[in-house]
């Protein structure tokens, strides 16, 4: 896809932040801590990545999901952990609320997400409950005019530090599978709302990731977001502009390992000459170039299906997270086998970028599942 | 009031320098980027315009069409309007000549009482620091050069003008022309909001049926023949001698250059 | 007088802007007059000296000991702090009575202010920030030979052309330019500090000094800019351009600023030198300004140069290839600081710079 101006222009300001914003200092004491750094956030809401592909009368920046992919891509080349920090508010957390929300409920949750004034997790998956939403277990009771939730959430992103996690919990019982769940806004400082302890990552490290535990926690129910019953059709919408964000990610990944071995392979001299002279080095820079244009191309096809609101964006989207997914952990293999001893030793990007890569085949739906909803849509549900 | 600012597309002379056989500059061949002092004058008019929100920022160039994405760029920051000063007759122009242009062009704008022009300090192609104050001059405004930090308060403009061995604190009235240096600000980020809205503002070509009739455009004021300079000879200088390695960098090393350097009684 | 600047034959002598602050000359102003003496010699013209100032007294005194003729002082209480109005109003003035065919400002932020407005008002070329200036074509060959590529003996030349060539680095140093202003006079340059060499001061020049007062005659309302307040920075002035010994530090010092500065800065101490630093460095905020070498920085030419961790991009070489011995540290053995090196040690800075430290005081004993 050949870019217009608009979005080469996005381009060079999303890189010109990263570059800029996310040095390597920033990185490193990301990795050290593991903590969340509101500074840096908050300079990315400033610069509008938190709310790039939302609304502009919601405090966003009226972005589509091609600039979104593009910022993601731009982010994750510099800091994957770091564009976490700007996809959450555009997908999962900001995505349902822009999608169901009542204009009550955009203006008072919607805007100060896309601001950054605020932050949204989001809660879905639990410990029975994670590729199969169906084994959702926690519960939603109406009571007067509040329903009681009770029940656990397991790896929320940003759940140590959200002002409000969007909560799926079953609203009807007698209802199987999927069906008689429903979303809710909840507000992370009502009684009864705890996180557990930050779970030690093997990547991302620098966004706190924990268990939501709800006991009879009373939201009220102007907070209950979208159709009563029918949450989960909403959560898979909302996950297809997560995947579409992660597969950029995960490109991201493959262009940085790929320009850390180009410039390490020329840079690098065994038996009188630079690495790159070798064609088991240089053919495996060749198909990992191939790898991440591929994967580029496939996904800004599919941001424009998405922004076209083509029937194919759900099966593209899932495309696109499982080809980039796997791509990214292959290029992230050969980077650090050309980079031989110092690829494994922390002072090399590529080490970080490893690590980082491993968690895209598996978070907002396993390459497994991508697989399942593609041949779902070509071959028919069972 | 309105803010006109200067703005120049420049080769990014931080990379890779190429040059061609005949000892000028291979253009064609290197990255392009708005001159970094220009980008510190765009931000201080739009720090004054968040201010102050009747305030129009209106950038100008002067420089062949592929400046317009420069141009653009500005706009995405969140300028107003757009200028771009382009025509075959100015092609070759010196700063002289380039001043003649550029005023003319601002003039076509209009320069009122409350108005003000800002430009970088100067460009990192030519750095010659000429093309701010002659403007200054073609316009007959006063100017401050080399700021620091301004004070606005509608009316009067105090700046912190740089001296190498200090600094002056320079008063003057509006309308008047400052330029700009890299410890005045740090320019914002351009925004996607910016970005989507950039083509609904207006911009414009001035070329030479446009600001012919000014005074300041003669055929003998612009252009290469208007240029009182000329380029006589262009060259690379060449590389020094070889460098002699030492081997290793132990102490030995290090004891043996010291060995040399008192020798030859270079210390 | 009719005054027309493109009568080429009216203009003569080499005048110099020599500027002061506070009542004292810059010390740019001496290496001005030196080299105006030099051009005026070749062409057989006298140095005419021009100061401005509320009080000038002694000052013709030490311009004429470095060569000048004659000096024109312009006396007036508006003049005593630089105002581009002002200055630019009495020179322009001083220019047309006095129709030099060369006028010389040093490229200080003052000088860079004013000779812009000047040469837009006075309808003619200048050329900034020059390193090199000649008027005889039989020098500027020989400069050629020795500071460029070209092929001088191929070349035509005109040898009767007594024009100025300017030469000044452009587009950060890859490149050169030699600049003429062939039709209007007077030729105007501001001249980088640091890079002419100051004469002998001859006190039998200084004793013969010519001083013509000139009427100056400003009107108020066209005086629209204030000087409210001057303040001298009490920072301990880096004195990178009259160092002897310049030790620089790059951004191979990131692992470790804090270290590699106070190790680099103890070397120096040792040496009787200062710390010098490459732009990325002062980008980075870990030194100020003022100890920045290179093209947008000083251009120095010490005895002695040591590069550690610098890696030698051509800005920074720019600004300190003319030291007569380099001394480059650096981890890649390919770094282009070598180019520009005499003695080169490929290591780590931190392992080779406390070896550097304990020669150095062995070497001090």
């Amino acid at each position: 896809m050949i870019l217009d101006e608009k979005h080469e222009m996005m381009r060079k300001f999303f890189r010109q932040f990263a570059e800029t914003e996310f040095t390597s200092e920033l990185c490193d004491e990301l990795e050290a801590t593991g903590e969340f750094n509101r500074e840096i956030f908050d300079k990315m809401a400033k610069a509008g990545l938190t709310g790039v592909k939302i609304p502009v009368a919601y405090g966003g920046q009226g972005g589509d999901y091609l600039a979104y992919a593009i910022m993601i891509e731009e982010l994750a080349r510099r800091s994957v952990v770091l564009s976490i920090y700007a996809n959450t508010s555009n997908s999962l957390g900001g995505g349902p609320l822009l999608y169901f929300g009542t204009e009550e409920q955009k203006q008072k949750y919607l805007t100060p997400c896309a601001t950054g004034e605020k932050i949204v997790a989001f809660g879905l998956t639990e410990p029975g409950a994670g590729s199969d939403a169906g084994g959702t277990q926690t519960t939603a009771v109406l009571d007067g005019d509040y329903y009681v939730l009770n029940g656990r959430k397991t790896f929320i992103s940003g759940a140590p530090f959200a002002d409000y996690c969007i909560v799926y919990a079953k609203t009807d019982p007698t209802q199987r599978g999927s069906r008689g769940i429903s979303m809710f806004i909840m507000d992370m400082k009502l009684p009864g709302v705890s996180v557990g302890k930050h779970e030690n990552k093997m990547g991302i490290i620098g966004y706190p990731t924990s268990d939501v535990i709800m006991e009879n926690v009373r939201v009220h129910k102007s907070d209950l977001l979208g159709p009563l019953h029918k949450g989960f059709a909403a959560a898979m919408k909302t996950l297809d502009g997560g995947r579409l964000g992660m597969a950029a990610q995960a490109l991201g990944i493959g262009q940085r390992c790929l320009e850390e071995s180009i410039s390490y392979s020329k840079d690098r001299k065994q038996f009188g000459q630079p690495i790159c002279r070798n064609q088991g080095i240089s053919f495996k820079i060749a198909n990992m170039a191939t790898e991440v244009e591929a994967a580029r191309q496939l996904i800004y096809h599919a941001a424009a299906a998405m922004d076209a609101g083509s029937p194919e964006c759900s099966k593209l989207c899932a495309m696109s997270k499982l080809y980039a997914g796997e791509m990214c952990n292959r290029a992230a293999y050969d980077a650090v086998q050309i980079h031989g001893g110092y690829g494994y030793i922390k002072e090399y990007a590529v080490e970080r970028y490893y690590r980082d890569a491993r968690i895209t085949t598996i978070y907002e739906g396993t390459s497994e599942v991508q697989q399942m909803v593609i041949s779902g849509a070509l071959l028919g549900k069972k | 009031m309105k803010i006109i600012v200067c703005v120049k597309q420049v080769p990014d002379t931080s990379g890779r320098v190429a040059v061609k056989d005949d000892g000028t500059l291979d253009r064609a061949s290197m990255a392009t980027i708005t001159n970094p002092d220009d980008m510190n004058a765009v931000e201080a008019a739009l720090a004054i315009k968040d201010k102050n929100p009747d305030c129009k920022v209106v950038v100008v160039s002067m420089g062949p069409f592929p400046a317009a994405g420069m141009l653009h760029e500005c706009l995405a920051m969140g300028c107003d309007e757009a200028v771009l000063i382009s025509g075959r007759e100015f092609g070759g122009s010196d700063t002289f000549a380039t001043s003649q242009i550029i005023a003319a062009g601002i003039n076509h704008i209009g320069v009122e009482e409350g108005d003000m022009v800002f430009c970088g300090r100067q460009a990192i192609d030519g750095d010659t620091a000429q093309v701010g104050p002659q403007i200054a001059e073609k316009l007959h405004l006063p100017q401050i050069s080399y700021v620091a930090d301004i004070e606005f308060d509608g009316k009067t403009v105090i700046c912190k003008r740089m001296l190498e061995d200090g600094y002056m604190t320079v008063k003057v009235q509006t309308p008047c022309l400052l330029t700009c240096i890299k410890e005045l600000n740090t320019p914002r980020y351009m925004s996607v909001k910016g970005i989507n809205e950039f083509d609904s503002k207006p911009y414009t070509v001035l070329g030479y049926e446009d600001l012919k009739d000014d005074p300041l455009i003669e055929a003998d004021t612009i252009g290469l023949k208007g240029s009182p300079t000329n380029v006589y000879k262009s060259f690379t200088p060449p590389q020094k001698g070889a460098c002699q390695m030492l081997e290793g960098s132990g102490k030995e090393t290090v004891d043996e250059l010291f060995g040399i350097l008192t020798r030859k009684h270079i210390i | 007088m009719s005054y027309d600047f493109k009568d080429l034959a009216a203009f003569h002598g080499v005048m110099v802007f020599c500027e002061q602050r506070q009542g004292e000359l810059m010390p740019t102003d001496f290496e001005l007059v030196s080299e105006a003496r030099k051009l005026a010699n070749d062409l057989g013209t006298e140095v005419i000296g021009c100061v401005l100032g509320g009080k000038c007294d002694g000052m013709p005194h030490d311009i004429a000991g470095y060569g000048a003729d004659k000096v024109i002082v312009c006396e007036d209480p508006r003049l005593e702090k630089y105002t581009t109005d002002a200055y630019a109003e009495v020179i322009c003035n001083v220019v047309r009575e006095y129709k030099p065919e060369i006028l010389l400002f040093g490229a200080t932020n003052i000088g860079r202010d004013l000779a812009p407005r000047c040469a837009a008002r006075l309808h003619t070329g200048l050329t900034a920030d020059c390193t090199s200036l000649n008027v005889d074509t039989e020098k500027y060959i020989q400069f050629l030979r020795e500071n460029s590529t070209i092929d001088v003996d191929k070349a035509k030349w005109n040898y009767e052309d007594k024009g100025l060539k300017m030469t000044r680095p452009a587009f950060g140093g890859h490149l050169m330019a030699t600049i003429i202003c062939p039709r209007f006079r007077p030729q105007m340059s501001t001249v980088r500090p640091g890079v002419m060499k100051k004469a002998e001061f001859d006190e039998a020049k200084a004793a013969a000094v010519k001083v013509e007062k000139f009427n100056v005659v400003l009107d108020d309302a066209q005086l629209k800019t204030q000087v409210v307040e001057i303040i001298k920075e009490s920072k301990k002035l880096v004195d990178l351009i009259g160092a002897d010994v310049i030790v620089s530090v790059g951004q191979g010092i990131g692992s470790n600023v804090e270290e590699g500065i106070r190790l680099a800065q103890e070397l120096a101490d040792i040496l009787g030198g200062v710390l010098g630093a490459s732009r990325a460095v002062v980008d980075a905020g870990w030194v100020t300004a003022d100890h920045q070498v290179g093209q947008t920085g000083k251009t120095v030419h010490p005895k002695l140069y040591i590069a550690l961790g610098i890696s030698g991009a051509i800005q920074h070489k720019a600004g300190m290839q003319d030291s007569e011995n380099v001394i480059a540290v650096n981890k890649n053995p390919d770094a282009p600081i070598f180019e520009a090196a005499t003695y080169g040690i490929v290591g780590d800075l931190f392992k080779v710079l406390p070896l550097m430290i304990e020669a150095a005081k062995e070497a001090k004993k």
